[in-house]
């Protein structure tokens, strides 16, 4: 009964702040309901017994990329944005792909049971651990995706870096390309002088 | 006991909203991305009902490769973002249409 | 020295190609008398190897033999070989075009002596004198091909050799064009071949000859043609064309205006006798089409008389001499048509000697004269060019057919041989050859008394340099003047009239159409032969020939004038050549001229360019404008499309 109503309040609290991520005026605002939704989305995973990704989503999610995203928000200057023109005419249109693409996918999953009827997951002990099961096949079945994967993330730094960095400013630098071009007249230039006969 | 098909029906309800959201969304480029990071949710919450009942780990594997790539491409489509707002001083998707033909 | 007969072939077919890629490709670098060493020395060297190689095919114990050396392609069944044969014809043959070959290209080294293609010039000749011996050494019906479509080449390429001259170019694109016409021919006749026998080999060809003997074709619907006889009829057109037949001998005359070695070598003695050569290899398949031999036959006696005539009215002394080779390839053709090959081949040896000497003199003349060609320009030439004159005089008389000069044994086999052949047209054929006998002895003096008798009619300044050619240029003059008296009398018992004859095997002779062995039960040594000839009508009307010459151009010089203003319709009708190049301006080239034109503005500029061309670009462009609007550049409409496309997906998926 408790699980009932966890999943349902936790449901409810995703799919509104979901519809309030996307109908929200101010960028910032978006991003913290979308903290919401990834907080709710954490307990509903919990309650299927994926401890571990949900705690994962919401230290990764949470306290990384939405973070991320409120920074690069606060970094933009957004006020001179108009951020909800054309809202009103699109919104017929949203509702339309919205409501199409809801109604298929209930059509799709409501009446059929995936060969599972209505059995319920089995029930786990108090002794189930749900992150060391993730970690046993993580680091022996799937141990050349978990290296890929860590090179991806490696591979994703590295490209935002390399975009946003400008470079350092003022540095003294060695420009070889201006060491091996130089010539003489570069260095030493003669000069005449007038001859101070008077002196 | 909640039904397996209820969890689907909220990763649908999420994966609707955020497709209604890119729809809708014609100004801002980091609302579309933030759409795409709730789209991605809604598939790893199908992902994790579907382990949970299948009693299989492999799903929940899944969903922790998606995690990564989710992270990484956040990074980098706000790398891109950045480098675009400092270029172009916009980043008004209906301003952004430098491929058209 | 030991070599085989292999060996030799290879030696004679190589040294010439080396000498023309030498001189051809470094001749700038080694300078014009490296050049024309390296050019001779093949030459001689490929004569050499000629030399031993007909000695021992054709005189020693050595048996004829047909080998392939290199396989070029294989298609199914079909092989195409390149190979020699190594018989008495083809090393004949070979003597004879490496011997004139080398003669003109020592001449060369004084007519062409300071001319900026100089080594181009010698490249050119030893080149043809390849394809040449490419041609007739061949063992099979493509490597004949290629050879006489290498011919045809370097024969284009030495007509237009002076290529700044407008004429000399007309000259060459007219011999190439006409050619063409003959090689068509010529192609769908091997085409035949290949179709119907499944190889190109010659012994393999003329081996199933008696199978396919009786073979027919129907070439239009309802009409069933023999074999053989379209094969051999299309494989004469080839040689109409090659060696100027009517009516494909227009170009011929044009060809003069390349350098006179050339017309000497190539429009003499060798390249068109490349006709006559391959009827002769063909006897064989000839023999057994009476049909073909009747057209040989007629069109041969036709040229050799009316050709002929064409020669009396002209004053380019070259254009005079061109004439007579027409007549005498007439004469050649005429004496396959009555199947005495031998007697045609024998001709052709000695015609090339003489010719080439008749060409040689004139260019001699001409390099007197300044380059002048008009004999209304020369007389009285005697006594500043001695030996010119004696040579020119010795060629003349071999070519009136007087004994005991070799034209007279030849040509006198061929038109006995034609008296006593039974085929169709025999009796017009000879009709056309007796009277052609007069009109050559008429022509060639009324040349040489314009030349070297009469006054002097050209200009003081002409006069005053008018001198005897260097050594190079007499020498091959006099070279060729030993067989053009010797080579008849010497050759026509053992040519001829001994069984076997020379050629041996290599010319295959019906015993129906066999007109030589009727020739050889009357002949009773040469003494005899030549004592007969003087009571024959051949001989008496060259002699009334050179009696007229001699009266109207040395004794009565107003007569000509007189005789073309009495029968101004015949002279008119020579001038014109009959017409024939009338004929081709007015009907073929204007025709053709106007199909072309429609084709290129309506078929070509507003169907092919217009709608294929451009219709493609414009579509393109159309579909490309269309298609364009779909690209806006806005990332919500690619969105937009991607979730349409979801959407169609999941509509798939549940139905």
């Amino acid at each position: 009964m408790i699980q009932q109503f966890i999943f349902y309040l936790f449901s409810a609290m995703a799919i509104a702040t979901a519809a309030m991520v996307i109908i929200s005026k101010s960028p910032v605002r978006a991003a913290l309901f979308l903290v919401v939704t990834f907080i709710a989305s954490a307990g509903l995973w919990i309650l299927l017994q994926a401890e571990f990704l949900g705690l994962v989503l919401i230290l990764v999610y949470v306290g990384a990329v939405m973070t991320l995203f409120l920074f690069v928000v606060m970094m933009l200057d957004m006020d001179g944005i108009e951020l909800r023109s054309g809202f009103v005419q699109y919104l017929p249109f949203a509702l339309i792909v919205l409501s199409v693409m809801l109604a298929f996918i209930i059509l799709a999953v409501w009446h059929t049971s995936f060969g599972l009827g209505h059995a319920n997951p089995s029930k786990e002990t108090a002794a189930y651990n749900n992150i060391a099961l993730l970690g046993s096949v993580l680091y022996t079945q799937y141990a050349y995706p978990f290296v890929l994967a860590g090179a991806l993330l490696l591979l994703a730094i590295i490209a935002a870096i390399s975009l946003t960095f400008r470079g350092t400013r003022n540095a003294k630098k060695q420009r070889v390309e201006w060491q091996v071009s130089v010539r003489a007249q570069d260095r030493l230039y003669k000069t005449s002088m007038k001859n101070e006969k008077r002196l | 006991m909640i039904p397996l098909t209820h969890y689907l029906i909220v990763g649908a309800a999420l994966f609707s909203l955020s497709l209604a959201g890119i729809v809708i969304n014609r100004k801002n480029l980091i609302i579309l991305l933030m759409c795409i990071e709730l789209m991605l949710l809604a598939v790893n919450m199908n992902f994790i009902a579907f382990a949970s009942f299948l009693d299989n780990i492999a799903g929940e594997v899944f969903v922790f490769f998606i995690l990564t790539v989710a992270a990484a491409e956040a990074a980098i489509g706000l790398a891109i973002l950045m480098v675009l707002y400092r270029n172009r001083h916009t980043i008004n998707v209906e301003d952004l249409d430098l491929l058209k033909g | 020295m030991n070599l085989s007969a292999q060996q030799l072939s290879f030696i004679v077919i190589l040294a010439p190609l080396l000498g023309s890629l030498f001189t051809g490709f470094l001749g700038k670098a080694l300078g014009t008398k490296a050049s024309h060493r390296i050019a001779v020395t093949g030459l001689g060297i490929a004569f050499i190897a000629a030399l031993f190689l007909c000695h021992a095919i054709t005189f020693g114990n050595t048996p004829p033999r047909s080998f392939n050396i290199y396989t070029w392609a294989l298609s199914g069944t079909f092989q195409f070989n390149i190979g020699f044969t190594l018989d008495s014809l083809s090393t004949i043959m070979a003597v004879l075009v490496t011997f004139i070959s080398f003669l003109v290209h020592i001449y060369s080294i004084g007519y062409m002596a300071g001319d900026p293609g100089y080594q181009r010039f010698f490249s050119y000749i030893s080149l043809f004198t390849f394809a040449m011996l490419l041609l007739v050494l061949s063992n099979n019906f493509l490597q004949l091909f290629i050879g006489w479509e290498g011919v045809g080449l370097v024969s284009y390429l030495l007509i237009g050799f002076w290529f700044k001259r407008d004429s000399a170019n007309a000259g060459s694109f007219k011999a190439f064009i006409v050619n063409r016409i003959g090689d068509f021919g010529f192609l769908l006749g091997i085409a035949l071949v290949l179709a119907y026998f499944g190889t190109l080999n010659y012994e393999q060809v003329f081996a199933e000859i008696p199978v396919l003997a009786n073979a027919t074709i129907r070439l239009f619907p309802g009409t069933d043609w023999s074999l053989i006889t379209v094969i051999c009829i299309l494989l004469f057109i080839g040689a109409m064309g090659k060696s100027a037949q009517m009516p494909l001998h227009v170009w011929l005359p044009e060809s003069m205006e390349g350098p006179t070695p050339i017309s000497a070598l190539i429009h003499a003695a060798t390249m068109v006798t490349a006709g006559i050569f391959m009827i002769c290899r063909m006897s064989p398949l000839y023999e057994h089409s009476p049909t073909a031999l009747s057209v040989v036959l007629v069109v041969g006696a036709t040229g050799a008389l009316f050709t002929g005539l064409i020669g009396i009215v002209q004053y380019d002394i070259k254009r005079v001499v061109a004439y007579s080779t027409l007549s005498q390839l007439g004469y050649m053709v005429a004496g396959l048509g009555a199947s005495a090959y031998s007697a045609s081949l024998f001709h052709l040896a000695t015609h090339a000697c003489f010719k080439a000497l008749l060409f040689l003199g004139a260019g001699s003349v001409i390099m007197g004269m300044h380059h002048d060609q008009d004999m209304r320009n020369m007389g009285g030439l005697r006594r500043y060019m001695p030996i010119t004159y004696t040579t020119f005089l010795i060629g003349s008389l071999a070519l009136a057919a007087i004994p005991p000069f070799a034209g007279y044994y030849s040509k006198d086999a061929i038109i006995e041989a034609i008296g006593l052949t039974q085929i169709p047209g025999a009796t017009y054929a000879y009709i056309c050859v007796l009277l052609g006998a007069f009109v050559t002895a008429l022509y060639t003096f009324r040349a040489f008394f314009l030349v070297f008798h009469t006054q002097e009619r050209m200009d003081e300044h002409t006069r005053e340099h008018l001198h005897e050619s260097p050594s190079v240029v007499w020498l091959p003059l006099v070279c060729l003047a030993v067989p053009s008296i010797v080579l008849g009398f010497l050759f026509i018992k053992p040519m001829l009239y001994t069984e076997p004859g020379l050629l041996g095997s290599s010319v295959i002779t019906l015993p129906a159409y066999d007109v030589l062995s009727k020739m050889a039960e009357e002949y009773h040594g040469i003494a005899a032969a030549t004592w007969q000839g003087l009571l024959g009508a051949p001989f008496w009307l060259s002699v009334f020939g050179i009696f007229c010459a001699w009266y109207a151009y040395q004794k009565a010089p107003e007569t000509p004038a007189k005789l073309a203003r009495r029968f101004s319709i015949f002279y008119r009708i020579l001038v014109n050549k009959y017409g024939f190049d009338d004929f081709n301006q007015t009907v073929i080239v204007r025709s053709v001229r106007n199909l072309s034109s429609w084709f290129y503005f309506i078929v070509d500029t507003k169907c092919i360019d217009n709608y294929v061309v451009n219709g493609t670009g414009r579509m393109i462009s159309f579909l490309s404008r269309l298609t364009r609007q779909a690209q806006t550049g806005y990332l919500y409409h690619y969105a937009f499309v991607m979730i349409l496309g979801v959407l169609i997906f999941l509509c798939w998926l549940m139905i």
